[in-house]
């Protein structure tokens, strides 16, 4: 059951659609998240802007995908608030019931169902109702097949449709990883290290593809790979020790001399 | 771009095959159990009539534990819990049947009640004569102790190895809670010494054949629900949890409740298939909690193939068949035996017997087409002309 913060109910999809009067879809504040004394997030503030493509950089352990985890519900924080919209709130519900409210993730290790095929792959991320009735007695519609069709080539994976996930390339899996993520037509996108094992041509079309979704959906890229970072990004936030060290466009990033410090400073030295 | 994308429609399917198959053998063994005489190289004698419906009970709990085994990734040891409880619930019917025919003669308690000097049957009892009542029972009874225990174990997110130690402790303490008399099924000793069914003598040949034809009548409609189970979206969802459970979640599914579901229909399953085991053995008794049983099903299905419908069905029938016959030669090596076959299995033949079945069927193909003289298509040339249409 969704619930808001008050903890009645919302069950009609209209209901959790997240309130954006703000201009704000995703509110992060003061999170912190300690495994075993190790603070991995420590009072971390971030906003996410509805339609806004944001990347997320940071050194090793700095907390991305810590952060990654709070949002998705994999980890519950230690204190803090997550909230999707002003008033859905995020630390109420579990990891399938977030994912139904329209926050869509990507592993940084592609994860896709390996011995189903590609097809079926796609057609398993689609919205509609994911209980058992619907699975067991369910049949796609028309209109469904052709959304799985329009996906299938918006990440080119057209002619291996019928190929078992698990015999598709590395690239090929961030590709149809993504479009699962497509297919759930979530708000908010999570991309954890897109781009990771791709040549040079695959990560320009990723660029591409991820460009093409901001406005419709709100997209949250992770990368270490800092001439992807540059070649989309408008906004930049960097993460250092779990927490915001800096927040600005990719020139105000490089200029600012905490950064280069802590982690351009690495890159460059 | 709907076309090429539309899902490729095999030309037969497995089902009808595995479904004809099934009425067939059962139709033949009806024939050559009726009409021919005895001592005739047709005749199939009473005695193999009814190993055949112990070995298709079997076939149906193998169909129950590759549900959950092959399809969802959860190793489940102990489903002979399931399987004899299913058993109890038509032995308690079949109890009742006996009536006044008992060695004590007693019309309304069961001998081993009487035995232990009780006056009146413990309340659990209660619709136990009815034909009905067993039936719900048969389903009720497994479905409740695998929603209970599946809701527990699947919420909290136990899985892998120590789930499987969980099944098994679960039918093991099942066992010691039946051996005890106080429990009211019979302690150590069971249920047995059964008259009738449905007013039919279970001594009767045609009796047995009639449970014979009832089995393999109930097989068939497992194995149709299974496949529409495995089929739809439903089966493709848990063979994702199996695969990879958490990114199920992240897609929107609740793995726990289907993984509860999916449990609950197995051992509804494998009840169905203890119910019709126990008039075609004439007992129950708690040595079929045995954790060993529930070892032996998964072996069936390993041997036969995980993840193929039929696989278990032939696994199970096909192990079965080689312990009748290793018993009775070498009883004390079987175990060494089945032992030896799942390490055998395992290394060699990941995918059991049913993944030799593909192979075997091409081969015979390429060799009829051989003997009529037209070449198969190859592999390549097949695929293009499936780009083309």
């Amino acid at each position: 059951m969704i619930v808001d913060k008050s903890g009645s109910p919302l069950s009609a999809t209209e209901n959790i659609s997240p309130d954006t009067r703000h201009g704000v879809i995703l509110y992060v504040e003061d999170v912190s998240v300690s495994f075993d004394g190790f603070k991995a997030l420590n009072d971390l503030n971030l906003y996410i802007n509805d339609g806004e493509l944001r990347c997320l950089i940071g050194a090793n352990g700095a907390g991305k995908t810590t952060l990654m985890d709070v949002i998705t519900g994999k980890i519950r924080p230690d204190k803090g608030k997550v909230s999707f919209g002003q008033q859905v709130d995020l630390l109420q519900l579990d990891e399938s019931e977030i994912a139904l409210a329209g926050i869509g993730r990507k592993f940084q290790k592609p994860t896709v169902f390996e011995h189903l095929s590609v097809y079926e792959n796609i057609e398993l991320s689609l919205t509609g109702d994911k209980g058992i009735w619907a699975s067991l007695f369910g049949k796609l519609t028309g209109e469904q097949q052709d959304r799985i069709a329009e996906i299938l080539y918006t990440i080119d994976l057209i002619k291996e449709c019928h190929y078992p996930a698990g015999r598709l390339s590395h690239g090929q899996k961030q590709w149809l990883e993504i479009g699962m993520l497509l297919a759930a037509n979530p708000r908010v996108l999570l991309v954890d290290e897109p781009v990771a094992g791709m040549t040079g041509q695959e990560t320009e079309r990723t660029a591409e593809l991820l460009t093409s979704l901001a406005g419709k959906h709100s997209v949250v890229v992770v990368e270490h790979d800092m001439a992807f970072v540059r070649s989309i990004a408008k906004k930049v936030t960097v993460l250092h020790q779990g927490s915001v060290l800096a927040e600005g466009t990719m020139s105000e990033i490089q200029s600012n001399p905490e950064v280069i410090q802590v982690y351009l400073g690495e890159e460059q030295g | 771009m709907t076309s090429s994308t539309a899902k490729p429609m095999s030309k037969f399917s497995n089902l009808h095959i595995v479904i004809g198959l099934l009425l067939l053998s059962t139709v033949y063994v009806t024939i050559c159990n009726l009409m021919f005489a005895e001592g005739s190289a047709m005749h199939v004698s009473d005695y193999t009539v009814s190993l055949f419906g112990k070995y298709l009970c079997y076939a149906l709990l193998a169909l129950a534990v590759d549900l959950v085994w092959g399809y969802c990734g959860i190793l489940s040891l102990g489903h002979g819990a399931f399987f004899t409880l299913g058993g109890y619930a038509m032995g308690m019917y079949l109890m009742r049947q006996i009536g006044d025919r008992g060695v004590y003669g007693n019309p309304d308690l069961p001998d081993f009640m009487v035995f232990l000097n009780w006056t009146e049957m413990p309340w659990y009892w209660g619709g136990s004569d009815s034909i009905l009542w067993m039936v719900v029972m048969v389903f009720v009874g497994p479905g409740l102790l695998a929603y209970v225990f599946g809701s527990l174990a699947f919420r909290s997110r136990v899985s892998g190895v120590y789930l499987s130690i969980m099944t098994q402790a679960v039918t093991y303490a099942l066992m010691l809670a039946f051996f005890r008399n106080e429990m009211g099924f019979g302690g150590n000793n069971g249920l047995t010494d059964f008259k009738e069914i449905l007013g039919f003598s279970l001594q009767e040949p045609h009796t047995k054949l009639g449970l014979f034809v009832a089995t393999a009548v109930a097989l068939c409609i497992g194995y149709v629900v299974c496949h529409f189970i495995v089929n739809s979206k439903m089966g493709r969802v848990v063979t994702a949890i199996r695969d990879a459970e958490s990114r199920v979640r992240f897609v929107g599914y609740k793995p726990e409740s289907y993984k509860v579901w999916i449990y609950v229909v197995s051992a509804m399953l494998a009840g169905v298939a203890g119910a019709l085991y126990v008039p075609q053995v004439g007992i129950i008794n708690p040595g079929e909690f045995s954790p060993l049983n529930s070892i032996e099903m998964v072996i069936w299905v390993a041997v036969g193939g995980r993840n193929s419908l039929y696989g278990a069905l032939i696994g199970a029938i096909v192990v079965s068949y080689a312990k009748t016959r290793f018993t009775a030669i070498m009883p004390e090596a079987w175990l060494f035996a089945l032992g030896g076959l799942f390490v055998l299995v395992t290394l060699l033949l990941p995918k059991g017997i049913a993944g030799l079945l593909p192979s075997i069927i091409e081969k015979v193909k390429a060799l009829t087409a051989t003997l009529i003289g037209n070449k198969p298509p190859t592999a390549t040339e097949k695929q293009a002309s499936e780009v083309k249409s």
